[in-house]
């Protein structure tokens, strides 16, 4: 039942980026089927604090649920451990890139704040040169802006075919 | 054991910065001075809507009166926010706002990332996800301090006005009440002096790149962790609260 559960999970969208799953994107944290009473529990982390999509996101396990038959559910938020994009799967970034939105890039060294570091690390998060273009693959592009269409993404430009393009950031 | 009292005053005061922070920054929506700046003020405002809601939602457990989350943003009177005094100041122009979540920026990171090794587990996994968060706030408004005060005569005067006429509301950022030594003698909440330091070090060396000169020590301005706060937030409620003061129980 609960491998059952998985599976459906993955028809449910990302309602910003149709072309991810929520499985996809990694916010399912946890599926669990009490045996005694056939309660499911499916437990699910936000990717950002605010993310407005959570609310249609947990609309739509509902529906799913409900038409695969499941109606005792149990929808719960968790925070911790705090989602990233790392687990974000490569066939995930390989859509991603298809679909027009360049996928998130972990750079070796991040600037920011470990602990027991200080605050002072903090300065710079442009990753010009590391973000490829998904349209051409160039890798000469340059941050617009810092947000985007979705807290998630960042603005781009391709400084060799010119096109703008919506990046995931990496969290 | 602690006292639920204290960890839910605790809890509610770090809840009602980022809600005051976040309405003000709703405002600039659609007043942005270019585009992406609307986009990222807004965007800020929709991260720390995220994390009062946690501390809110976490605050009205404790509290355990039957009140939620709604109704503590939505129902209370200006004398029962605890929100700093820093966060309900008006937006002003962009240098204003931009000083205003820098300085905010440097002491919520600083907060955040000692609250990730609190004793209480709800408030280690808030402060683990809306560090992450945080720190990318950080990065942008310290690059606009820099951007600002070592650009034009114009931007660096402007920058410089706004670095001098908030530096009043920093000091009760690093005050320590009955409250504070309380949830720190349990390992809940954490030493201020600390995030002082913490604070100091980046501003100055944040300012200093900047070319903008640190305030001199004033007269420090304080009481909004114990609900005694500026005229502004008054206005600011009065929009904030408006539906559900006119239309109880109101829903989308």
């Amino acid at each position: 039942m609960e491998k059952d559960i998985w599976e459906w999970l993955k028809e449910v969208p990302d309602p910003e980026i149709p072309v991810l799953s929520i499985i996809d994107l990694g916010i399912v944290r946890e599926v669990h089927c009490e045996s005694q009473t056939g309660t499911a529990k499916i437990a699910i982390t936000p990717t950002y604090s605010g993310c407005p999509a959570m609310v249609v996101i947990g609309e739509e396990i509902r529906a799913t649920m409900k038409r695969h038959g499941v109606d005792d559910l149990v929808l719960e938020t968790v925070l911790f451990p705090a989602w990233t994009t790392d687990w974000m799967s490569e066939d995930a970034k390989e859509r991603l890139r298809a679909y027009g939105v360049a996928p998130p890039v972990r750079l070796v060294k991040i600037a920011g704040l470990e602990a027991g570091q200080p605050l002072a690390g903090v300065n710079s998060d442009d990753r010009s040169g590391f973000v490829a273009c998904p349209q051409c693959g160039s890798i000469r592009t340059e941050v617009i802006s810092r947000y985007g269409s979705t807290p998630c993404k960042a603005l781009y430009k391709c400084k060799s075919c010119l096109e703008p393009f919506d990046a995931f950031k990496c969290h | 054991m602690q006292n639920n009292q204290s960890l839910f005053e605790y809890v509610l005061r770090l809840g009602d910065s980022c809600l005051i922070l976040s309405q003000r920054l709703g405002e600039w929506c659609g007043h942005g001075p270019i585009l992406e700046e609307d986009i990222a003020l807004t965007n800020f405002a929709l991260d720390l809507l995220g994390h009062a809601r946690f501390w809110l939602s976490y605050a009205a457990e404790l509290e355990g009166a039957g009140r939620d989350e709604d109704q503590l943003a939505f129902l209370r009177d200006s004398g029962e926010f605890r929100n700093l005094l820093l966060v309900e100041q008006e937006n002003g122009d962009f240098a204003e706002t931009i000083a205003r979540q820098f300085y905010f920026d440097v002491w919520h990171l600083a907060m955040l990332d000692m609250l990730r090794n609190s004793t209480d587990g709800r408030a280690r996994a808030i402060a683990e996800k809306a560090a992450k968060e945080v720190r990318y706030h950080l990065q942008r408004s310290t690059d606009w301090v820099i951007r600002l005060g070592d650009g034009t005569a114009e931007s660096k005067r402007r920058m410089q006005s706004a670095i001098d006429s908030l530096w009043m509301y920093t000091g009760e950022m690093f005050e320590m009440d009955a409250i504070d030594y309380e949830m720190l003698s349990h390992g809940v909440g954490v030493d201020l002096s600390i995030v002082r330091e913490r604070w100091m070090e980046h501003v100055s060396k944040v300012l200093d790149q900047a070319t903008l000169t640190l305030p001199a020590s004033t007269w420090m301005q304080r009481g909004g962790k114990q609900g005694v706060h500026t005229e502004r937030l008054g206005y600011l409620l009065s929009e904030m609260q408006t539906m559900q003061r006119n239309y109880p129980g109101l829903q989308w």
